[in-house]
C-alpha cells in the first residue's frame, strides 16, 4: 500500500505540474466564425471598412500568414494600393486586373496569378501560392466580405476606396466568381496581343505590318532607350519624329500597365536584326 | 430593411448553399429518393441500430464492429452510387457532405466534445498499448529463442499479460466511443461511415476479430509452443498478430487523416474516388509512421512502470533482480523508440504545412503554438527521466566509473536545452513592461524563442541522450579489439562534427536567411543526429565483438531511480493526449476540414487551462485503469494457501 500511495502521489504531482504550466501561459480562446447578419442598408463606408478590418484579422484569418514573421507579405506595413499597381506591371503577373482593387480581389480569389518571390509553395519555384482561395472553404468569404476587406486595405493607407458599398438587392449575394467573370476586362496576355488590341500595326511597321503612317517600330530598340519608348507610348505627341504627323491617339486612359510593359518590353528588343 | 446573410458559399457548384444541400433530391437508379429525414426520427432509428451493434461489439470484444454494422445501410447507398444508372452530371454533386445545424446536435446536458474527448483518448491510450506491446514482445521472444535464455521468454510472456488485460478495456472504450459518436454527432458519423468509408469498416471489424483470435492463441499458447520447432509456430503467430495489429492501426489512421486532409471526395464532399483514394490522403503515411513509433515508445514506458512497481514491491533479491532487468529493458525500448520520434513528427508537420499552410501555421504559430511550450516541458521530462535512469543504472556495474565523468556534461546540455526550448518568443506584456523592454520582444532572449534556437536545443538533447545510452551500454564491457582507440577517436569526431553541424545549420539558416529557407536547417540537423545514432550503434556493435563482459548486479539500483520509470509513462501519456489534441484542433471548426463544418456548441478552440484540465483528467483516468490492470495481472499469479483443516483433510485422504 505504501508503494502504491507513493507512486500514485508522485504521478499525480507530476501531472499537476504539467497542468500548472497550462495555467501560467496566456489564455486564448479561438471562436469559430459565426454567421452574422449584416444590415446592408445601414452600412456606411466607415462601417464597411471596419467590417473589412474585422474580417481581415478575424474570419478571413489573413493575419495568420500576413504578419511580421515573414511567412507572407505584411499588408499592414505595406501600401497595398501602390504595391498592387507595381505588381500589375510585373512581367510575372498572370492576371487580368487593371487597378489595385481588381488586383487585390484577384489575389484573394486566385492567389496564383502573382506569387511574390520567395513566398511560393515549396518546390513550385514561386509559381504556386500557398494561400487558399478565400471564397472557398475553409475561409469561405462572401463577395460582400471580400469587398469589405479590399475597402479596408485601400483605406488603411489613406487611399481612396474604390469598391462600392454592397447593393441592397440580392445581387450582392451573387457569388464572387460570377461577379469577377462579369467585370473581367479583356487584357492582352502578350505583346503580340497588346499590339493587335491597340492597332499599332495600322500605322507602324511592326510584326507583319509594313505600314508607314508612323515611324517603323522594327528598329525602335536601336533608336530609343526603353524609357524613351515608354514615354512615347504614354505621351505620343510630346516628341514628333520629323516627317510624321501628330496623329497617334492617347492610350493612357485605356491601356493597362501590364499591356504598356508588354509593348515596351517587346519594342525595346526590336533592333532591326530580326528582319 | 434587407439583411444579408454573411456566410454565403460562393462556390459555383450545383449546390452552392451548404445549408440548402440537404434538402436537395437525389436521383438514384432513375428514382427520386426522398430528402433526408430530419434529425429526431433519424437519430432514434440509428441509436437503436448502434446500441444493438455496440452490444454485439462489446460481447465479442470488438469495438470496430459498431461502426461496421452501422455502415450496412450505407453499403446499399454506395452500391447505388456506383451503379451505371447514375447520370454523369449528378455524379459529382450526388450525396454531398451534410451541413448540420446547431439544432442537429443532441444536447445531453454536458459538453459532447468533452465526453467524446475523454472516451476517445482512453481508447487511443489503450489501443496504443495493446498494439505496441506485441511488437517488442515478439522481438524479445526471438532474442530469448536465439540465445536460449528463458528469462527473455518469461519477460515477454509477462509483458503480454499486461497487454491482454488492456485489450478488453480497449474494446470497451472503443464500443463506448462509437456509441457516443453516433449519438452526439449523428450527421457527421453517418457521412463518414456510410458514404465515405463504407465497406472498409467491415474490413476493420474483420481484422479486429482476427486480432482477438491471434492474441488469445498467442498468449495462451505460449507455454504449449515454447521450445523447438513449435517455437517457430508461436513466433509466426506473433508475427501475424503484429501484421494484423499494424493494419488495424493504419486503417483507423485513415479516418483521422481523412478528417484533417480529405481526399477522394470533391469540393462538396461527394465521394468521387475509390476507398484507396480516400484512405491515402497526404497525411496518412506520416501519421502511420508517427503513431507506429510513438506507440512502441509509449508501450515500453507503460510496461516499464509495471516493472518499477513490481520492483518497489519486491521482497526478495531474485524478484528485485528480475524486475530491475525488466524495467531496464522497458526503458531501453521506450527511449530507443523515442529517439527517432521527432523525425517522424517533423515529417507529419511538414506534410501538414504542404497540405495547408494555414493549418500548419495555426498549429505552430497561431493559437495552438503555446501548446508547444508545454510539449517542451513534457519531452524534456521524458529525456531527463530516461537519462537519469540510465545514469543511476550504471551503478549496477563497476565498469561504469570509466564514463561517469561525462554525466555532468550531458546534464548541462540537457538543462541548457530545456531552458532554450521553453523560452517563448514573446509573451503578453503590459504597456509599462513594453516600454521598459524597448519593444515586444526581450532584446537578449527573443532570438531563443524562435524555432531555429529550439531545433538546436532539441537535436543536441537527442544527441547527448544517445551519448548516455552509449556509455550505459559500454559500462559493462571491456573492449578487446585492437582498433579500439581509432574507433573511439572516430566516435568522438562524429559527436563533435554532428553537434557543430546542428549549431551551424540552426544559426545560419535560422538567423541569416529568408524565412522560406529556415526549414532547410532541419534536414542537416536531422541528418547529423541520425548519423550519430546509426554510426554509434554500428561502431559499438563491431567493438563489442569479443569484448569481455563485466558482472552486472541486477537489482542493485536505488528505489529513487524507479520513479524515473513512472515519470516516463506519465509524461508520455500526457504528451500523447496533448499532441492528439493539437492534431485534432488544427481542423478548427470543421469535422472534415473544409468539407463538413462543425456547427456544434463546442466548435471553438478552448483555452490552455481547459486543455490542461482535460488532458490531466484523461491521464488520471488512464492511470487508474492501469493500476487496475497491474493489479489484475498480479492477481493471476497469486495462489491462495489452503486453510489448515482443508490441507490436513486432503493429506489424510491421500494417505488413505
Amino acid at each position: 500500500m505504501n508503494v502504491l500511495l507513493k507512486t500514485l502521489g508522485f504521478s499525480l504531482a507530476l501531472m499537476l505540474t504539467f497542468t500548472a504550466v497550462t495555467y501560467v501561459l496566456p489564455q486564448m480562446k479561438g471562436e469559430a466564425p459565426e454567421d452574422r447578419d449584416v444590415d446592408v442598408a445601414a452600412l456606411t463606408m466607415d462601417s464597411f471598412i471596419t467590417l473589412g478590418e474585422d474580417l481581415y484579422v478575424g474570419k478571413g484569418t489573413c493575419t495568420l500568414c500576413h504578419n511580421d514573421l515573414g511567412r507572407a507579405p505584411n499588408f499592414l506595413e505595406l501600401n497595398v494600393v501602390g504595391t498592387s499597381l507595381e505588381r500589375i506591371g510585373d512581367p510575372l503577373y498572370q492576371g487580368d486586373a487593371m487597378d489595385a482593387a481588381g488586383y487585390i480581389r484577384e489575389s484573394m480569389l486566385d492567389p496564383n496569378v502573382y506569387v511574390v518571390k520567395g513566398f511560393g509553395k515549396k518546390g513550385s519555384d514561386d509559381t504556386e501560392s500557398p494561400m487558399p482561395a478565400v471564397d472557398k472553404p475553409p475561409t469561405q468569404l462572401s463577395e460582400v466580405e471580400i469587398s469589405a476587406i479590399i475597402a479596408f486595405l485601400q483605406a488603411k493607407d489613406g487611399n481612396p476606396v474604390t469598391v462600392a458599398l454592397p447593393a441592397q438587392t440580392p445581387a450582392s449575394l451573387v457569388a464572387a466568381d460570377e461577379i469577377t467573370e462579369a467585370a473581367k476586362p479583356v487584357v492582352a496576355r502578350n505583346a503580340e496581343e497588346a499590339i493587335a488590341k491597340y492597332a499599332c500595326a495600322v500605322c507602324h511597321a511592326v510584326l507583319d505590318s509594313e505600314a508607314a503612317i508612323g515611324p517603323s517600330l522594327n528598329d525602335v530598340g536601336e533608336r530609343l532607350t526603353i524609357n524613351e519608348i515608354r514615354d512615347s507610348v504614354i505621351a505620343p505627341n510630346a516628341i514628333i519624329v520629323e516627317g510624321y504627323a501628330a496623329v497617334m491617339p492617347d492610350l493612357s486612359e485605356t491601356m493597362v500597365l501590364k499591356e504598356l510593359e508588354l509593348i515596351v518590353g517587346f519594342l525595346a528588343e526590336q533592333t532591326g536584326d530580326q528582319l | 430593411m434587407r439583411r444579408l446573410r454573411r456566410h454565403v458559399n460562393p462556390t459555383p457548384c450545383a449546390c452552392s448553399d451548404y445549408g440548402a444541400r440537404q434538402d436537395r433530391t437525389i436521383i438514384i437508379k432513375g428514382k427520386q429518393a426522398a430528402p433526408r429525414s430530419r434529425y429526431p426520427l433519424w437519430t432514434w432509428r440509428h441509436v437503436l441500430l448502434v446500441m444493438m451493434v455496440a452490444a454485439i461489439g462489446l460481447i465479442s470484444s470488438g469495438s470496430s464492429s459498431v461502426a461496421s454494422a452501422a455502415g450496412q445501410e450505407a453499403e446499399q447507398q454506395i452500391v447505388a452510387v456506383n451503379s451505371d444508372d447514375i447520370t454523369a452530371e449528378s455524379e459529382s454533386s450526388l450525396l454531398p457532405a451534410p451541413n448540420p445545424e446547431r439544432s442537429d446536435y443532441p444536447n445531453i446536458g454536458v459538453s459532447s466534445r468533452s465526453l467524446v474527448w475523454v472516451i476517445a483518448q482512453m481508447h487511443l491510450f489503450f489501443g496504443a498499448l495493446v498494439l505496441a506491446v506485441p511488437i517488442f514482445v515478439l522481438v524479445i521472444e526471438l532474442i530469448g529463442f536465439r540465445t536460449n535464455d528463458d528469462r527473455y521468454d518469461d519477460m515477454a510472456h509477462e509483458f503480454m499479460k499486461i497487454s491482454l488485460t488492456a485489450y478488453a478495456i480497449t474494446a470497451l472504450f472503443g464500443g463506448a466511443l462509437a456509441l457516443s459518436l453516433f449519438l452526439l454527432y449523428p450527421d457527421f458519423m453517418t457521412y463518414l461511415t456510410t458514404r465515405v468509408f463504407g465497406a472498409q469498416m467491415l474490413v476493420y471489424a474483420t481484422l479486429f476479430f482476427l486480432e482477438s483470435l491471434l492474441l488469445y492463441v498467442y498468449y495462451y499458447g505460449w507455454n504449449a509452443l515454447r521450445y523447438g520447432n513449435r517455437k517457430w509456430i508461436h513466433l509466426t503467430l506473433g508475427l501475424l498478430l503484429n501484421a494484423v495489429g499494424t493494419t488495424l492501426l493504419v486503417v483507423a489512421n485513415s479516418w483521422t487523416t481523412f478528417m484533417m486532409a480529405p481526399s477522394g471526395i470533391d469540393t462538396v464532399g461527394a465521394v468521387v474516388g475509390n476507398i484507396w483514394e480516400v484512405m491515402r490522403g497526404p497525411l496518412w503515411n506520416p501519421l502511420n509512421l508517427h503513431r507506429f513509433i510513438a506507440n512502441i515508445a509509449f508501450g515500453g514506458a507503460v510496461v516499464g512502470a509495471y516493472a518499477a512497481f513490481k520492483f518497489l514491491c519486491a521482497k526478495t533479491a531474485a524478484e528485485k533482480a528480475h524486475y530491475d532487468w525488466m524495467g531496464y529493458t522497458s526503458n531501453f525500448i521506450a527511449i530507443l523508440a523515442f529517439l527517432p520520434l521527432p523525425f517522424a513528427g517533423y515529417w507529419l508537420m511538414a506534410e501538414i504545412y504542404a497540405y495547408s499552410q494555414q493549418m500548419g501555421i495555426l498549429a505552430m504559430g497561431g493559437i495552438l503554438a503555446w501548446l508547444f511550450v508545454i510539449q517542451a516541458v513534457l519531452i524534456c521530462t521524458i529525456l531527463f527521466a530516461g537519462n537519469y535512469y540510465l545514469w543511476t543504472g550504471m551503478a549496477r556495474t563497476e565498469g561504469s566509473h570509466r564514463y561517469r565523468w561525462l554525466i555532468k556534461y550531458i546534464a548541462a546540455v540537457l538543462v541548457l536545452g530545456f531552458l532554450v526550448w521553453v523560452t517563448p518568443h514573446n509573451i503578453i506584456f503590459t504597456g509599462d513592461e513594453i516600454a521598459r523592454l524597448g519593444g515586444r520582444n526581450h532584446p537578449v532572449l527573443a532570438p531563443l524563442g524562435i524555432m531555429p534556437a529550439k531545433n538546436i536545443a532539441v537535436f543536441l538533447m537527442l544527441i547527448f541522450t544517445f551519448l548516455s545510452f552509449q556509455i550505459y551500454r559500454r559500462a559493462d564491457k571491456v573492449i578487446t579489439v585492437s582498433w579500439e582507440s581509432w574507433a573511439n577517436a572516430l566516435m568522438v569526431a562524429i559527436y563533435i562534427v554532428a553537434s557543430a553541424n546542428v549549431i551551424f545549420a540552426g544559426v545560419y539558416y535560422g538567423y541569416f536567411t529568408n524565412t522560406v529557407y529556415k526549414v532547410g536547417s532541419s534536414v542537416i540537423q536531422v541528418g547529423s543526429t541520425l548519423v550519430v545514432i546509426v554510426s554509434g550503434v554500428v561502431i559499438d556493435t563491431l567493438m563489442f565483438k569479443g569484448a569481455k563482459t563485466l558482472p552486472v548486479s541486477w537489482g542493485k539500483i536505488s528505489g529513487r531511480s524507479q520513479y524515473a520509470l513512472f515519470a516516463l509513462p506519465v509524461a508520455f501519456t500526457w504528451l500523447m493526449a496533448l499532441m492528439g489534441y493539437v492534431r485534432s484542433s488544427v481542423r478548427t471548426h470543421w469535422h472534415v476540414y473544409a468539407v463538413v463544418k462543425d456547427n456544434s456548441a463546442d466548435n471553438f478552440i478552448p483555452t490552455l487551462q481547459h486543455v490542461g484540465n482535460m488532458v490531466t483528467f484523461a491521464t488520471v483516468l488512464f492511470l487508474m485503469f492501469l493500476l487496475f490492470i497491474f493489479w489484475v495481472a498480479n492477481l493471476s499469479s497469486v495462489k491462495q494457501v489452503p486453510p489448515v483443516g482443508l490441507a490436513s483433510r486432503a493429506a489424510a485422504a491421500g494417505v488413505a
